[in-house]
């Protein structure tokens, strides 16, 4: 065995309303390949930021000793500094400076008079571009290269800073196969120089191939630390995603009705680059009264399907045909989409459903001003009638709807974002991860919600990266990968362990 | 429908159930306070005038002073409506200086060169405005520039092309009917007065209107169930408004009577301020500038509502280069200098946030009468126009400073 290079000592890390981490305790040993593996929103991003200083010391409890030191990070030059360097999912380049500004970007080599020493600075990126086998001049633009290359200047970076501890978060989520062995294989070499890494990753195969060590994290705690030789799928997928099932969800009697909407070869490309196929020919449906769950893991294309359904929010080149109750209708516009019985409530409230600096009234009426108009003139009186009743109804925790949507906790937002489209009138409502940032009480309510909503006859579609919520709550349940259905499972054959296996089920390459 | 459960929290938590009197007064308290804090530009308008009341040894509000600081202002305010709903909408016009000036060339063109009838030449002229707007509004909602962009470039051609339309040369004494516009007053229907009939007659038509108004809103929200003010403090609003504006019109009617720019403002506001506060295109405005991208997913059609917000700025940058015109009797070519930058202070004064979403009709108005009292107190003063300008800079710098403190102090964003 060798001596550990980190040992991360009960760390709890609280959030106002969520304990997000509890008693985590995590050992890594010099030199290895250390995988972190958890389901989304367990923890282990939080984790990740407590150990760079993301979150600073003192706003966590419990102890982080690296290289037998007990550490204090301030912030993440602090843990640069002693070389810890993580390397987010969303990459942190700029993309108009070429490779060698992004190297030493904010450590830059100089010369005389404090002045930039350009000849040394490209000499040094090509050695480290050398290390990590990426062969392009370091004066080439960032912008121009592709995500995998882009991966590889960010530890190339790393390396600038004569990193010790790499952390890589979902460094592969974004990459093709080929560019993914690369950076696996390069991740390997890394390790026979010395340097200890941590890998955050759902892909299990990848798991497998490298890591010496993974340890599982569910809702905040750590479950097991696996060895290699113990190492199994099975075993990771029951860790993951092992918990009481039961009494978290409100019991829900089905009465399912005729087809109410058909979405047939749906298609949709990427907006920025028309090549990439994000939905690719998906066929599903739904029955009135019925609640259907879109499970897949984050980039599987889950929201781009649905904003393409909803009046082509997203993508270029869309094509398919969507049926309601037997016939076609066209959602080429939001408001086409509405007109037709659709809503879309989104993933990201804040960004894309809710404006902040408006009252919970004007949120709530936003997209059904059709029916308060009189006249081309707005009904303020109805309109605050209509949402009192939701506030009442919903359980709105507001002295009065002319609070500000913006104070409001996620849950009470997310019970304005459904008032929302609940006003609407839609027959089919799409909620995408209405469960998100909210906490346990609210998302019982929020279930209660949309079985009360099937239970008026209407369809429901429930997207969702929490398995066991959509095991809990859905009829029916159609696996995401790589923008295709992989899988329909009738909800008596749910288990997380065959959505895994669908969801994780990869395109056959020739 | 109880009372109780639409009471704002605070009231509830301020004066408990001991003393129901001073529940009552300290509700009364929570009010005026809360009212003090919406209406700050009002009262920063107020403290500017008696300032300058004093300064100037009270010629500020001598009833010929009065008649020229709305007059004088007109085109500056008719500006201001539309630039604040471009505001609120999350975009900005710096082209409303430029357009008017080449509206005033072209309506020279029409009213002298051409020798059209006064009123023909007014509507071609707000028309042409409206299609200047619906060009630019084409480039900013349809091809997606920014309105900075478009409206910087509009800004060079506009002023360019009143110079091509007046080549280099004064286009000048225009009909009378046109004229009136500008420096128009209605007055003397009835006979002369010392104190015009008229323009007191209208003005308390106004008053009983607003109250008639005020009370209907009240009773309709009571009967909805809505929190409502307490009685004593809106009677005291009312009376306050009702004394300001019979006050106001007494100045007038002692002078000249209502100034015809005045007429044209107050159904601007009139409508503009139904729109924004009642009408369901107002409500997209809000929308769009408080979130673009929930408006979209809300079924808003974004586009359409930015291109006929520019087709609006069009128009009212028309009429206010019309005002203008009418008002020197004259098109020149550095007619509109400087315009859009008053009338982008007068909306940021008047409380619109640059990120968009907020901004009112009201605020933009008593934003412009700020900036015109500024104007007007200094020159009477004999202060130079380069300390004008500095003053101005610092008074839009310290409004807005103001703002963002207020909003951070109570939590916001």
């Amino acid at each position: 065995m060798t001596t550990n290079i980190l040992e991360m000592r009960s760390i709890t890390k609280t959030f106002p309303g969520v304990k997000a981490l509890q008693n985590v305790t995590l050992d890594v040993g010099r030199g290895e390949v250390h995988a972190i593996c958890g389901e989304n929103g367990a923890g282990k991003s939080t984790l990740m930021k407590v150990l760079s200083g993301v979150y600073p010391f003192g706003t966590y409890e419990g102890d982080i000793v690296f290289e037998n030191e007990t550490m204090e990070f301030r912030d993440i030059r602090d843990s640069e500094a002693k070389g810890i360097v993580i390397i987010h999912q969303e990459l942190a380049l700029s993309p108009f400076l070429s490779i060698a500004e992004n190297i030493f970007l904010n450590n830059e080599i100089t010369g005389a008079f404090g002045l930039i020493d350009w000849n040394k600075t490209n000499i040094e990126a090509s050695k480290l571009l050398a290390r990590v086998g990426l062969r392009e001049n370091p004066t080439t633009k960032v912008r121009e290269l592709g995500v995998g290359k882009q991966q590889l200047v960010e530890i190339a970076k790393a390396l600038s800073k004569r990193v010790k501890l790499l952390i890589l978060d979902e460094p592969t989520a974004a990459l093709n196969d080929e560019d993914s062995d690369h950076l696996l294989d390069l991740i390997l070499s890394l390790k026979a120089q010395n340097i200890t890494s941590i890998i955050i990753s759902h892909k299990l195969n990848e798991i497998k191939k490298i890591s010496d060590t993974v340890t599982v994290i569910r809702d905040g705690k750590a479950i097991e630390t696996i060895a290699k030789i113990d190492v199994t799928e099975d075993r990771i997928i029951k860790d993951m995603v092992g918990r009481d099932l039961e009494h978290r969800y409100p019991d829900h009697t089905p009465h399912i009705g005729d087809e109410i909407l058909r979405v047939e070869n749906w298609t949709a490309y990427h907006p920025q680059d028309p090549t990439r196929v994000m939905v690719d020919n998906v066929n599903i449906n739904v029955k009135r009264g019925e609640i259907v769950g879109i499970a897949g893991l984050m980039g599987a294309g889950r929201t781009e399907f649905a904003m393409s359904l909803f009046g082509r929010s997203y993508g270029t080149k869309i094509s398919g045909s969507v049926f309601k109750n037997g016939k076609e209708i066209k959602t080429r516009t939001v408001s086409e989409a509405i007109d037709n019985g659709l809503a879309y409530a989104t993933e990201d409230r804040k960004f894309y459903g809710l404006n902040l600096i408006e009252d919970i009234k004007r949120n709530i009426s936003m997209a059904s001003l059709k029916k308060l108009e009189r006249g081309g003139f707005v009904d303020d009186n109805e309109e605050f009638k209509v949402a009192e009743g939701y506030r009442k109804s919903m359980n709105i925790k507001a002295p009065s709807v002319l609070a500000k949507v913006g104070k409001l906790s996620g849950g009470n937002q997310q019970k304005v974002v459904l008032s929302k489209w609940i006003y609407s009138d839609p027959d089919v409502l799409i909620l995408d991860e209405p469960t998100r940032g909210i906490d346990v009480g609210a998302k019982y309510e929020i279930y209660t919600i949309i079985n009360r909503l099937a239970a008026e006859g209407k369809g429901v579609i429930v997207i969702s990266s929490e398995l066991p919520e959509l095991i809990g709550i859905c009829d029916r349940i159609y696996a995401l990968a790589e923008g295709r259905i992989t899988g329909e499972v009738p909800i008596a054959e749910a288990t997380p362990e065959t959505l895994i296996k669908y969801m994780t089920m990869e395109k056959e390459r020739a | 429908m109880s009372n109780l459960e639409t009471k704002p929290a605070d009231d509830t938590a301020a004066g408990g159930r001991v003393n129901p009197v001073e529940n009552r007064f300290t509700t009364a308290i929570t009010h005026v306070l809360s009212d003090l804090g919406k209406n700050g530009i009002f009262i920063a308008l107020v403290l500017v005038v008696v300032v300058f009341e004093i300064l100037t040894n009270g010629v500020l509000l001598r009833p010929q002073n009065v008649s020229n600081l709305i007059v004088q202002n007109g085109y500056i305010l008719i500006l201001a409506i539309g630039m604040v709903m471009v505001i609120v909408a999350g975009h900005i016009d710096l082209s409303v200086g430029s357009v008017a000036a080449f509206i005033g060339a072209v309506s020279g063109v029409f009213a002298v060169n051409m020798g059209l009838p006064w009123w023909l030449s007014i509507i071609l002229s707000l028309l042409i405005g409206a299609v200047v707007g619906a060009w630019q509004g084409f480039w900013i909602a349809y091809v997606g520039i920014p309105a900075f962009i478009v409206t910087l470039a509009g800004m060079l051609i506009f002023r360019g092309l009143a110079l091509v339309v007046l080549g280099n040369a004064n286009i000048g004494s225009f009909p009378e009917l046109y004229r009136s516009i500008g420096n128009g007053y209605l007055t003397n229907l009835f006979g002369d007065f010392a104190v015009d009939p008229l323009t007191m007659g209208v003005a308390i038509i106004a008053i009983v209107a607003f109250i008639v108004q005020s009370v209907r809103t009240r009773r309709g929200r009571q009967s909805y169930g809505q929190a409502v003010e307490p009685l004593g403090w809106f009677v005291g609003k009312l009376v306050l408004v009702a004394i300001v504006v019979g006050l106001f019109a007494y100045a007038l009617a002692t002078f000249k009577g209502i100034p015809v720019t005045l007429i044209i403002l107050a159904v601007l506001v009139l409508i503009y301020g139904l729109v924004m506060t009642r009408s369901v295109f107002g409500r997209h405005i809000y929308a769009i500038g408080g979130n673009l991208h929930a408006a979209e997913l809300s079924g808003i059609k974004t586009r359409n509502v930015t291109f006929w917000l520019f087709v609006n700025m069009g128009f009212l940058a028309a009429l206010a280069g019309l005002v203008f015109t009418a008002r020197l009797n004259l098109a020149g070519p550095k007619a509109g200098d400087g315009f859009e930058l008053e009338a982008i202070s007068a909306a940021f004064i008047g409380g619109a946030a640059v990120t968009g979403g907020i901004g009112t009709i009201g605020g933009a108005i008593v934003g412009g009468l700020i900036i015109g009292v500024l104007n007007n107190g200094m020159s009477i003063m004999g202060i130079g126009i380069e300390w004008q300008q500095a003053v101005k800079g610092l008074v839009l710098l310290l409004a807005v400073a103001f703002d963002v403190y207020n909003k951070r102090r109570s939590g916001g964003r």
